[in-house]
């Protein structure tokens, strides 16, 4: 459990620093090509720290705010907000701030820095569809999320990753669309900025695979695993969360709100509609059946 | 000359983990402690809803005074309890008294669609589970400071400095594992 939250924190640290490396190549590259000189450099510099300071203190209201997320007050959710409360008490923790998604889809995710700062996260849908002992379970397995410090990691991830990805997808397309900003810069230096632009995007395609690879870092089957079982050590009744996986699971209603860059942050894959063995290889989570059977054998 | 240096450096780290290993105790003694002052922020927040819920089901059913008395009873004797004790053996009475009116109010489909008596009861249901799980935690922190004392070598320490071990919160009373007995 500590080993966890150490490589967590680790983890999220590389991730930060990744980025910091990225920007700063990516802005001095452009400040180069632009002419800046050593201002240029500091620039780059400036905004590098700067964009990741932002997405380090600002990423869990950007994962709510594109799942759509609203605040659950005790008078609308008095259900909700009494579990959670509950089981911050049972982790010794303080209580996450409630957020709903106004969605039929069951499923539920965590998210914020540390457990001082984070959120908890459920639909309609799974209020709607679990009983006490189950929405109990699925809390529980939030709760060891935020205790553990995934949250922050998988957070960082969405954020952080998924601007690298935005940016490298946008030059890419840039640059099989325009040969670099034709209608803008005019003539004159063209096939110079163009070349340097071809080069970034050659960098870029090759950093993908760097990128699936920081992907694969938040999203371990392990940390699911490890999630399920503390949680039932919270609620001290693994069938509860057991029936509650094999109700989401059963449920093919994909989730509206989640997309690719959140669907690791979800208790269950929220992106049901794709099958098959190409689905299972960028699975973002371990079969449900294991882990039903994992939880049953407590 | 060498010898002597070679104790000092000894004994100094030996003093340093000794350090370590009484400072950690303390702190697993004042996180016990804080868990147990949760499970009294719950349980007077559980007294603090009984005279709403009594009055809301008085006001639908009058005559229901003796199931009343003994939830007023039974909350006055916990609030009251002096020792540890006794305050788990009210507590127990009073969840008998608590799972009767909540019977009784079965029979009063009026009462049942109320509001008001569904928030109270929702409240009420919310903050049974929050006592369990505050004494969870304080078993689950009893646990790792018993645990420390007796494991080698910090029972050294704690015997040194007279720790003691603290007891689990444990339900004594044959009544309250038992169901509640309804009659009609």
């Amino acid at each position: 459990m500590y080993e966890q939250i150490a490589a967590n924190k680790r983890k999220s640290a590389l991730i930060a620093a990744l980025f910091v490396l990225f920007i700063f190549i990516l802005a001095g590259v452009f400040g180069e090509m632009a002419g800046m000189g050593r201002a240029g450099i500091i620039a780059a510099f400036v905004l590098a720290t700067g964009l990741a300071l932002i997405s380090y203190y600002s990423s869990d209201k950007v994962v709510l705010a594109i799942s759509h997320a609203r605040p659950a007050t005790k008078d609308e959710f008095p259900y909700l907000v009494n579990t959670v409360e509950g089981l911050a008490i049972a982790a010794g923790i303080p209580m996450p701030r409630c957020y709903v998604i106004d969605d039929t889809a069951p499923n539920a995710f965590a998210t914020g820095r540390n457990p001082q700062t984070s959120f908890i996260c459920v639909t309609t849908g799974l209020l709607a569809k679990m009983n006490r002992a189950e929405l109990e379970g699925v809390i529980a397995h939030e709760m060891s999320h935020i205790k553990n410090f995934d949250i922050r990691l998988q957070t960082i991830v969405v954020v952080m990753v998924g601007l690298v990805a935005l940016l490298s997808d946008w030059m890419m397309r840039s640059l099989w669309w325009g040969g670099g900003g034709r209608r803008r810069s005019g003539g004159r230096n063209k096939g110079e900025a163009g070349a340097i632009l071809a080069v970034v995007g050659l960098v870029l395609a090759a950093l993908s695979p760097l990128i699936a690879q920081l992907l694969q870092l938040a999203i371990s089957r392990r940390r699911e695993f490890l999630a399920d079982a503390s949680g039932a050590m919270l609620t001290r009744y693994p069938a509860g969360l057991a029936s509650a996986l094999r109700k989401i699971a059963a449920d093919t209603e994909p989730l509206e709100a989640a997309n690719k860059a959140t669907a690791h942050l979800y208790i269950v894959n929220p992106l049901k509609n794709i099958k098959g063995a190409v689905n299972r290889m960028f699975s973002t989570h371990p079969p449900i059946e294991e882990r039903i059977a994992a939880l049953e054998k407590m | 000359m060498g010898a002597a240096l070679v104790f000092l450096i000894i004994v100094g780290g030996l003093l340093v983990i000794a350090v370590g290993m009484y400072n950690s105790l303390i702190s697993l003694r004042n996180r016990v402690d804080n868990a147990w002052a949760q499970v009294d922020v719950q349980l007077k927040r559980r007294y603090d809803l009984i005279p709403n819920l009594v009055e809301t089901v008085k006001g639908y059913a009058k005559h229901e005074r003796e199931v009343f008395q003994n939830v007023t009873d039974a909350r006055s004797r916990a609030i009251n309890a002096s020792n540890v004790k006794d305050q788990a053996a009210a507590e127990s009475q009073l969840s008998g008294a608590l799972k009767s009116l909540f019977a009784v109010a079965e029979a009063y489909p009026e009462l049942k669609a109320n509001q008001n008596f569904m928030m109270l009861q929702e409240e009420l249901s919310g903050t049974e589970s929050k006592i369990a799980y505050a004494r969870q935690f304080y078993n689950d922190q009893v646990m790792r400071f018993n645990q420390k004392q007796q494991l080698f070598p910090s029972n050294i320490i704690a015997n040194m400095f007279r720790f003691t071990e603290r007891e689990f919160f444990k339900i004594e009373e044959p009544a309250a594992k038992e169901p509640v007995k309804v009659q009609f």
